[in-house]
């Protein structure tokens, strides 16, 4: 075991993808001679030279669209996409290219391109600089989209992105690249936990809190407050968002009859609009409340003095808890 | 610069402003650059260019006339463009990788494509006629100019490899004004990536004059990004055909892209769908009619002593023999089967894909009766 930063697990795990197969190639602004701007890709360049970590014009559909060329020609492009907030210019050829091309030649092309996105707020960023656009993705037939939220994780699922044969959108929480956590360097990716499958980080009985990337380790803290006041919680970190696991989620849920789903993203539309709705389909009789979501707000990502009051925390993911167990909250006396 | 060198677009114009090895009359001029790379077509290897531009014009009007007739969704003609295409499909290596639009009918022709493989797509069968790496061309893209940066990725990793092979990216005028277009460009030229970029100007994006996307010759861009840019007579095979072939060598020396304009136009609709009268007149029809890529050949091969008549005939008949062969190859394609509605979506195996094939496979076994009686007992397994 070895003890590594998020961004450094993540580093190890591009190190390794990059020497286990020489048609991986790393492709974003900035990743070559300077790292990163979070230092994520630091010192591949020199190990792996230019061809293998290619520091590419300011073009995102530039990256994504030779990515793809590069997938026709058999190679495994591994993009990054500097800030959430700059994918856009990209999105028509993830969207109708990388997602779809698999499926437009009856499986004859691959696209096993994996596109790195830090992505989420609490840093005090500028605009463009902390969203989540992770449901745009999730929505789109074709692509994988993961989350991670620990540098065990992130050392291994990186190279299961990677090694998939299917394009994955990979988010990393820009905010936990530094928290630092043990990584097994010589565990073998036959072994580990497939990138699809939810891990459950605390188990309870009460309520049920599904959550993913950077409000995971918030998730952990509002289980230990609960536990203080009598109420059993069982986090469950997502990981996958396309497809979700949700025998896991079932599974819970059958047994605490309680869900909360928290995100950064805004509500509408989002990854837990779509688990409550799932989850309500599937285990209607087990629940003892409707689903609540604890999200961003519908609106722009909004100037770092704000964020505090966008972004879900500690305080206001325990105020769905109280939702859900029927307990005075925020809507008492508003909603039945 | 006089007035007269604007079109009705306000696009410059001037008719002689392009590379013209074979005039629309058939006259022969010589040009020192591009002959040297034509040495090798002789009278023969003329005629074989005819016969393509014949047969892919044959097939053309085929589809055509099968999508006027029900049996096709829609069809994209290439009629006008057949030198543009057969000229620089030629020019190929079997190794080179074609990342075209969708009007590139006769590069599918060069390739070796079934014609049952060509009209699946337009028939509303499948989503692709062919597997891309059994002949070399990309599945045909409908999102405009998307598969130059396509052709340029391709191009980038071949270098990588060591390999001299090449990617060459159709696109049409319209195409030039897309940023992915422009993006491309800039990636090949940072790159030196083997890659031509072969613009069909047809004059026209659907009702949009070419004077729309730019006020300048598209060629003349090249310029900007830091590679060559040269424009043909795109009605001329000879023209076009040396040209690309300057562009590959090039490109397969290490010197990177090139910028190939191809002067041409769209004799038919945008598609079938479409109604040209609307935006143009008959009489700039009838002008390009002049200009038209097999008559001059024709008329070059007949001045240079070859019996047209005879040429004519044994092309017009293996022409009707690929009609033929494409009306009847209509018959066998087969309508696909419901449940491959959800084959493909991912390459490895997926819980949700899989959950939602499962779901409507228990609602289409409510249709029949022996469906209907599994459905019953797996009614549990359903919900």
């Amino acid at each position: 075991m070895t003890t590594l930063t998020l961004a450094k697990a993540l580093n190890a795990g591009l190190r390794r993808s990059l020497a286990d197969d020489d048609k991986v190639v790393l492709m974003g602004e900035d990743i070559g001679t300077l790292g990163g701007v979070f230092r994520v890709t630091d010192g591949l360049k020199a190990e792996f030279g230019a061809k293998r970590v290619v520091d590419t014009p300011l073009s995102e559909a530039g990256i994504v669209g030779t990515a793809v060329g590069l997938a026709y020609r058999g190679f495994r492009p591994v993009i990054e996409i500097q800030f959430d907030g700059f994918i856009y210019p990209a999105f028509d050829q993830i969207v109708a290219q990388v997602a779809k091309l698999h499926y437009r030649s009856h499986g004859n092309v691959r696209m096993p391109i994996t596109i790195r996105v830090p992505f989420g707020g609490g840093i005090g960023a500028a605009e463009h600089h902390s969203e989540s656009p992770e449901a745009y993705f999730a929505h789109t037939a074709g692509l994988r989209v993961v989350a991670c939220s620990n540098p065990a994780d992130a050392y291994v699922m990186i190279r299961q992105a990677i090694a998939s044969d299917d394009p994955v959108l990979f988010f990393e929480p820009k905010r936990r690249y530094h928290v630092k956590g043990e990584v097994d360097e010589t565990a073998n990716l036959a072994d580990a936990r497939p990138m699809g499958v939810a891990t459950t980080v605390t188990t309870g009985s009460d309520v049920t809190l599904v959550t993913y990337g950077g409000l995971v380790p918030t998730a952990r803290d509002v289980a230990t407050a609960a536990a203080e006041d009598g109420v059993s919680i069982e986090v469950i970190d997502l990981r996958s968002l396309a497809p979700v696991d949700y025998a896991t989620i079932e599974a819970s849920v059958r047994r605490t009859g309680r869900l909360v789903i928290t995100h950064e993203a805004g509500q509408q539309g989002g990854v837990g609009a779509e688990i409550a709705a799932s989850i309500t389909e599937r285990c209607f009789e087990f629940l003892e409340a409707a689903p609540v979501r604890v999200t961003g707000h519908d609106i722009p990502y909004p100037p770092a003095k704000l964020e505090r009051h966008h972004l879900p925390d500690l305080d206001r993911i325990l105020d769905g808890v109280d939702r859900v167990l029927g307990r005075p909250n925020s809507l008492s006396g508003v909603e039945a | 610069m006089t007035p007269s060198d604007r079109d009705a677009t306000g696009l410059l114009t001037r008719p002689d402003d392009f590379v013209q090895l074979v005039t629309p009359t058939g006259e022969r001029h010589a040009n020192a650059e591009f002959d040297p790379w034509i040495a090798d077509i002789d009278l023969g290897a003329l005629g074989r260019l005819y016969r393509d531009m014949a047969i892919v014009r044959r097939i053309d009007t085929e589809a055509t006339a099968l999508q006027r007739q029900g049996e096709l969704g829609l069809w994209p003609p290439l009629a006008g463009q057949e030198a543009a295409q057969i000229g620089s499909g030629r020019a190929l290596r079997d190794d080179d990788f074609i990342f075209s639009s969708y009007r590139e009918h006769a590069l599918a022709w060069v390739r070796g494509v079934a014609p049952a493989d060509l009209l699946s797509v337009w028939r509303g069968s499948t989503a692709s006629g062919w597997n891309p790496f059994e002949h070399g061309m990309a599945v045909p893209q409908i999102i405009i100019g998307a598969q130059t940066l396509h052709a340029t990725g391709y191009a980038m990793g071949a270098a990588w490899e060591g390999s001299d092979a090449a990617a060459i990216a159709y696109f049409g005028d319209g195409a030039t004004s897309e940023g992915d277009v422009n993006e491309a460009l800039v990636f090949a030229a940072s790159f030196d990536a083997p890659v031509v970029f072969f613009c069909q100007n047809n004059q026209w994006a659907i009702s949009e004059p070419v004077g729309l996307q730019s006020k300048q010759h598209l060629a003349r861009r090249a310029d900007g990004f830091g590679m060559p840019g040269v424009r043909v007579d795109g009605n001329d095979v000879l023209a076009v055909l040396a040209a690309t072939r300057i562009a590959l060598d090039r490109a397969r020396r290490g010197e990177g892209p090139t910028f190939i304009e191809a002067v041409t136009y769209r004799m038919g609709p945008h598609t079938t769908a479409d109604d040209p009268k609307r935006y143009r007149t008959d009489e700039e029809l009838a002008e390009w009619r002049e200009r038209d890529p097999l008559a001059r050949v024709l008329a070059l091969l007949e001045a240079s002593g070859v019996d047209v008549a005879g040429l004519e005939r044994e092309v017009g008949a293996d022409a009707d023999r690929a009609a033929a062969e494409l009306r009847a190859a209509l018959t066998t394609i087969a309508d696909p089967e419901a449940l491959t509605v959800f084959d493909h979506v991912y390459a490895e195996p997926n819980s949700h894909v899989e959950r939602q094939r499962d779901h409507y496979t228990r609602y289409l076994a409510m249709f029949d009766e022996t469906g209907a009686a599994a459905s019953e007992t797996a009614e549990g397994g359903a919900r």
